[in-house]
């Protein structure tokens, strides 16, 4: 069956006055039907302008877009405006990571979500308050006959999340694209609307786009993941893959950086060496190659291409599978029962 | 008893905010309660982490120990002395034993001033130094934080993130302080940014001997960095042990709670529940007694009547505030079978 979303070779580019910012530089990746992709990468890898661009969120004059995004069998890029906007909030929903700055601070949280349901379709408002209410109290949040009628000043950050999210769902989506939900609040909250997402998605079939910077975060969420490193996708594949047998010298890096409870006290982090590279001067060849403690002379001339390693499996990286199984298996973080 | 006193010594701290509430002149007034009776001790070399949620008190604890906040009532002991009512002027030669870093290395440092003026400012403050052994010192600096010397002249915005954060770093070990409070250093910091960040901090505790008082939201690096931590809800310290004891078996229901919140990079992650409903209450009408018990799986009616004290249990290396403190059985309930090694 063919995907519900699929991006292929996504070129996104900005001219500003220090020079062309490539944002995008070729993102190829699918999403099947009710299928949870989570999106990795540090700031400025080009997840959020993905996400953005398959909003139809940065079609603006100074902005380059290539390649295809096709949805359901449409390619959204093809799509004027108008019928962009039949697709955008109704099929496909997205929710930011400070749902502060995303609601209108002087409309009541319950007028909102009836504007999103009256902007597409032809009901009575009375009926779109209903259904508000509904989604409020779907979203687990308490008293929603009373919340409909509060400012989201008055709700804290989780609740105004939450609230987001019934906004985002009260037209029952085909997809959701979230850019870092979590990433403003407590762990405790974190948890709590993680699971809301999950559970959401569980009863309404609604496939999401998950993006973080966090692969706990991912770990708890996803089924396929896709890392992403100076506007590309370097590595994709099933969640049990990308955590215990990833192949890029990237996502091992990531994996080795971050302090982690269930491994042993003490132990040294593994930083990645080096800073992210400029996106208007982004090195030639593998953009990872300037930090790549394994890089190759030709890393730094030829483009890896996204290849299939193994069923459902892709890497853009030049080294040989055999040598990329071997470094791993010295890599890998030990468990802390297993020391 | 040891020879020298603990290096600084926090009791009973209590910081209460004015506020008024609604927007309206004369709005009913109403009082924050940030921090509520907060006791502790940092042991010379040592790091301690205080850990906690939005709004617990964590960064407010870190600027009455820093004495940049004037605290309601408790006493303040840095080095055996009494500071808690010092005149500003009594406190500036004290001002360069007690260095802080910041979270945010974009608002933290001057962007019309080099780096290097940076850095060396708090040597001109207290006049150490000769200019050019000034120069000498932030050069010198400047290398031990992994930045170039050579950058001297070159401004904040020259920088990347995790190098400004270098730079404020070398900033509060210029004068070689005693004490570093470093509030919540890396959590603006990319992954891989932040390990390097990490990796410094450890490198300099060591290196120079450094204490350091450690505030972070993150569990998982304060599990890494330090040598005992303090979990803090609502204003108050509800648990406080080392790491080994307190990650492997919390005694507070809180901790606890937290502790599994925690995202694991690990496929088992997806078996975690939830454990916490709803939010924190109000700090301005905090619940009576012990304040979690409104969100407790554990609470009983004496947890509303009588506050617990802050107590050894199961050794006299943790301290829990707690009547119903987590059992082993509870623990493993709770948390996903890697964690809790």
């Amino acid at each position: 069956m063919a995907p519900l979303l699929e991006i292929r070779d996504l070129h996104v580019s900005f001219r500003t006055r220090d020079g062309v910012v490539r944002a995008v530089d070729g993102v190829s990746t699918s999403l099947g039907r009710g299928e949870t992709l989570g999106v990795v990468g540090e700031s400025g890898s080009g997840k959020s302008v993905t996400a953005l661009t398959v909003m139809g969120l940065t079609r603006l004059p100074n902005a380059f877009v290539g390649g295809q995004i096709v949805f359901d069998g449409t390619d959204l890029l093809e799509l004027s405006n108008e019928a962009l906007q039949h697709v955008r909030g109704r099929r496909i929903a997205m929710i930011f990571q400070d749902p502060l700055s995303s609601l209108h601070p002087l409309y009541k949280v319950g007028w909102q979500i009836e504007e999103a349901i009256l902007a597409h379709e032809d009901v009575s408002r009375r009926a779109a308050r209903r259904r508000a209410i509904d989604a409020l109290a779907a979203v687990e949040l308490p008293n929603p006959r009373d919340l409909v009628d509060s400012y989201p000043h008055q709700l804290s950050g989780g609740m105004r999340q939450r609230a987001m999210i019934a906004m985002a769902l009260v037209l029952n989506p085909d997809v959701l694209i979230a850019d870092e939900p979590t990433t403003a609040l407590d762990v405790t909250v974190q948890a709590q609307i993680l699971e809301l997402i999950r559970g959401l998605q569980k009863e309404f079939g609604t496939a999401v786009v998950l993006i973080t910077h966090d692969l706990g975060v991912i770990a708890e969420t996803a089924d396929e993941v896709a890392v992403m490193y100076a506007g590309r996708v370097v590595e994709q594949g099933p969640l049990e893959t990308i955590l215990e047998a990833p192949e890029h010298p990237y996502t091992w890096g990531l994996l080795q950086s971050i302090p982690r409870l269930d491994t042993p006290r003490r132990e040294r982090l593994r930083p990645i060496q080096g800073t992210p590279p400029s996106l208007i001067h982004a090195p030639s060849g593998c953009h990872f190659h300037p930090r790549c403690p394994y890089a190759m002379p030709m890393c730094r001339t030829i483009d890896p291409e996204l290849l299939e390693s193994d069923e459902g499996h892709v890497v853009a990286c030049h080294l040989p599978v055999d040598e990329k199984r071997r470094i791993w298996r010295e890599l890998r973080p030990r468990e802390a029962d297993a020391a | 008893m040891r020879a020298a006193p603990d290096l600084l010594v926090a009791r009973d701290l209590v910081k209460h905010f004015p506020v008024n509430q609604g927007v309206l002149v004369g709005g009913e007034r109403g009082i924050v309660h940030a921090v509520d009776g907060v006791s502790f001790d940092v042991r010379r070399g040592e790091t301690l982490g205080l850990v906690g949620e939005t709004g617990c008190g964590k960064s407010t604890t870190a600027r009455m120990i820093a004495r940049l906040l004037e605290p309601t009532s408790g006493q303040v002991l840095f080095d055996g002395a009494d500071i808690t009512h010092w005149s500003r002027r009594r406190l500036r030669p004290l001002r360069r034993e007690v260095q802080m870093i910041f979270q945010d290395p974009y608002s933290s440092l001057n962007p019309r001033r080099p780096v290097g003026t940076i850095i060396a400012e708090p040597l001109r403050v207290h006049r150490i130094g000769t200019k050019a052994e000034r120069r000498r010192r932030v050069e010198e600096v400047m290398e031990r934080v992994g930045l170039n010397p050579e950058h001297f002249n070159r401004y904040p915005h020259e920088f990347s993130g995790g190098q400004r954060q270098r730079v404020g770093i070398a900033r509060a070990i210029v004068t070689d302080p005693k004490l570093i409070i470093a509030d919540e250093p890396v959590s603006a910091l990319d992954v891989s940014i932040r390990a390097q960040v990490l990796n410094l901090l450890q490198d300099l505790r060591e290196d120079l001997g450094l204490t350091l008082v450690f505030i972070s939201h993150d569990l998982s690096v304060v599990r890494h960095l330090c040598d005992r931590v303090a979990v803090m809800y609502l204003g108050k310290i509800v648990e406080i042990a080392d790491p080994d004891r307190l990650y492997a078996h919390p005694r507070h229901p809180y901790s606890g709670a937290l502790l599994s919140a925690v995202p694991v990079p690990s496929v088992q992650a997806k078996a975690r529940r939830t454990v916490l409903r709803g939010d924190v209450p109000s700090p301005i009408d905090p619940p009576s007694a012990c304040r979690f018990h409104t969100r407790c799986p554990k609470a009983q009616e004496l947890c509303s009547a009588v506050e617990p004290p802050l107590e050894p249990k199961g050794s006299a290396e943790q301290l829990a505030a707690c009547h119903f403190p987590l059992t082993r059985t509870e623990v493993d309930d709770l948390m996903p079978p890697a964690t809790a090694a």
